[in-house]
């Protein structure tokens, strides 16, 4: 990443911002919003994994929940009383990506020929494939422990130092919960360096020419096949990373964690946000863990002291709400919060209208 | 490859079927090097089929693709760019949401290696490709007279810069056929003068051009040699002056009795 000289005093104060801020959100709000904080790293790193599938290739995919999944119950598998194996964190991490990516590969594979809401009806159906199968690998033999999800997961530990218990650093106790939020804080920045780096690059530029037009793409020398298929597995990757962290972080995993319904979510972050642009999918991925959460915290107490009694149960308010907020924000700012400077670009242009508009019909027309 | 050959393209016994459609029968015809080739005919000659069938969109059915001295059975258009056979389409298909410099970039995919690993680790050899990437593409820019802002998108192009900005993305793969979709149409006089100008300019730097095109005046001032196609099959081929005087060309253009 390059940085003039006149961002790198922003750039250390948001260092140290990220670096304290665990025991700010402790201070202020208490542990549980520390691992509220840890979750919406974790989701961070879901979301700009789809966001190279869909961002990036226009991919439509509604199933990408399943790499979370697979990086999940690998890492569940092979560091839990289940199988009875305990491998160390840094085989069963890499095997997990790994894992991941050959998954999406052999997602991506059949659906190469397939576009827009045919690939979506597809991605959404391997998507519930993995979850039924997770669901019911208990029988004959029992790996999954089927819709009694796997507990005791190990935590993610290392050559003696675990993120699972409190440490004493430089005089200072830590929690787990801020531990794991580092952990995750450094994965996660590792996931939008990749992203920035491929975004500009050869690779990047592939990708956003065949979500421009996938015919011209493949005249002007794209594989289109080979390219599309790296998207997948690269957004795989992020998502199997990921979920070996959750079920390290969490020590329990169900199938229930990996439903239609956090695919959507995940989506709702990349697209909300602002599709192509990392930080409007990080923006994303901070308000759909927090918002939610606030209101599942805010809404009751809210509604006590408003009306003297719950009205609306919490839970479907926020729902309601949630639906609100996309509805709005698609009203208002089609192209996400955070648009790509592309789109700012477009929005922002301030040559005669007229003519651009005129040029505009002319291309549709041409459609 | 066959150095010597002058014939670049060949195509021989070219058949094409849409169900029960023939939309190419037994069509045949070589391209020279260095030569600008025009392909004209009425509407639903099948001009655009085999315009397809050259940049490998569409598979044939029967006959023979030779370029460059070799034989291309069923081939994907990526691999064909690769061959050297770049094209501009009859609706122009810019990537619109990038940027003009961005579209062009894009041309040199074909030509350029950088893969994921270069793309994350951006040692020397990939900076140094990505240099050459903007630069090679600035120039292009240039070369085609597209003056606004490299960073404007491509939609916002004016109708003329587009239909340039097309031609410099296919300038990108490094091409040694050019075919062009209709390049002209929807230009106005003036733009229809600079574009066979500038095409003048490709073709002397050695590039083969193969053209579509509906603008006689163009065709005969610019085209060395034309096929006419009719009902899929080609019904002349010739020096544009000859070709505009065949009567079979005529009764095509103008029914029967006309000729």
């Amino acid at each position: 990443m390059r940085f003039g000289a006149k961002f790198r005093p922003v750039f250390a104060v948001l260092a140290a911002a990220l670096l304290l801020l665990p025991f700010a959100i402790d201070a202020l709000f208490g542990h549980g919003w520390v691992r509220i904080a840890d979750f919406a790293l974790l989701y961070i790193m879901l979301a700009l994994g789809l966001n190279i599938v869909v961002g990036y290739a226009g991919l439509l995919d509604l199933g990408y929940i399943a790499f979370f999944a697979v990086g999940a119950y690998n890492y569940a598998l092979l560091s839990s009383p289940q199988l009875g194996l305990h491998w160390p964190v840094w085989v069963v991490l890499p095997l997990g990506a790994l894992l991941a990516c050959v998954f999406g590969v052999l997602l991506g594979a059949p659906t190469l020929k397939l576009r827009g809401d045919y690939l979506a009806i597809v991605t959404l159906g391997f998507g519930e494939i993995i979850r039924i199968f997770m669901n019911n690998l208990n029988a004959p033999v029992n790996i999954t422990n089927g819709p009694q999800g796997i507990s005791m997961i190990d935590p993610v530990q290392t050559g003696g130092f675990s993120f699972g218990t409190a440490h004493r650093l430089f005089g200072i106790e830590i929690p787990s919960v801020h531990l794991y939020y580092y952990l995750f804080l450094a994965f996660t920045l590792l996931v939008v360096f990749v992203s920035r780096r491929l975004e500009n690059s050869r690779i990047g530029r592939a990708w956003m020419a065949i979500r421009e037009d996938e015919v011209a793409a493949e005249a002007m020398g794209i594989d289109t096949r080979n390219v599309k298929l790296l998207a997948f597995a690269i957004g795989a990757t992020f998502g199997g990373i990921s979920g070996g962290l959750f079920a390290g972080f969490q020590g329990f995993i169900s199938p229930e964690s990996f439903g239609l319904m956090e695919s959507i979510m995940i989506l709702c972050m990349v697209v909300l946000g602002g599709m192509g642009n990392i930080w409007g999918v990080v923006l994303g991925g901070v308000l759909l863990t927090l918002l939610p959460e606030a209101f599942r915290h805010g809404a009751g107490p809210v509604q006590q002291a408003l009306f003297g009694k719950s009205i609306i149960d919490p839970e479907s308010l926020r729902m309601l709400m949630f639906g609100l907020a996309l509805v709005l924000v698609m009203l208002w700012r089609p192209a996400g919060l955070w648009p790509s400077t592309q789109r700012r670009r477009e929005l922002t242009d301030e040559d005669d209208d007229v003519v651009k508009q005129e040029q505009d019909t002319v291309y549709d027309s041409n459609k | 490859m066959t150095a010597t050959s002058d014939t670049l393209l060949e195509l021989s016994g070219i058949g094409k079927r849409f169900g029960g459609l023939a939309a190419l029968s037994d069509v045949s015809l070589h391209i020279k090097r260095g030569e600008i080739y025009g392909l004209i005919g009425p509407n639903g000659a099948g001009k655009t089929t085999l315009f397809n069938i050259v940049t490998g969109l569409y598979q044939l059915d029967a006959g023979k693709f030779t370029f460059d001295g070799v034989v291309y059975a069923r081939c994907k258009p990526h691999l064909l760019a690769a061959a050297g056979i770049a094209r501009t389409f009859q609706n122009i298909r810019l990537f619109a949401n990038m940027t003009a410099l961005e579209n062009v970039m894009v041309g040199r995919h074909v030509r350029t290696r950088a893969n994921v690993f270069g793309a994350l680790l951006r040692n020397r050899a990939t900076q140094e490709e990505e240099r050459s990437i903007e630069r090679g593409a600035k120039e292009l820019l240039r070369y085609v007279g597209i003056e606004r802002p490299a960073q404007t998108l491509a939609k916002h192009l004016s109708y003329g810069e587009q239909r340039r900005l097309e031609i410099a993305r296919a300038l990108a793969t490094e091409p040694r056929l050019l075919a062009l979709d209709e390049p002209a149409a929807g230009m106005n006089a003036t733009e229809t003068e600079n574009l066979k100008a500038l095409l003048q300019t490709i073709r002397s730097s050695g590039i083969t051009l193969l053209l579509i095109e509906h603008d006689v005046k163009l065709i005969l001032g610019l085209c060395d040699r034309v096929a006419v196609l009719d009902y899929g099959k080609k019904i002349a081929e010739g020096i544009p002056q000859e070709v505009r005087s065949n009567p079979a060309v005529i009764a095509a253009y103008l029914g029967e009795e006309a000729a």
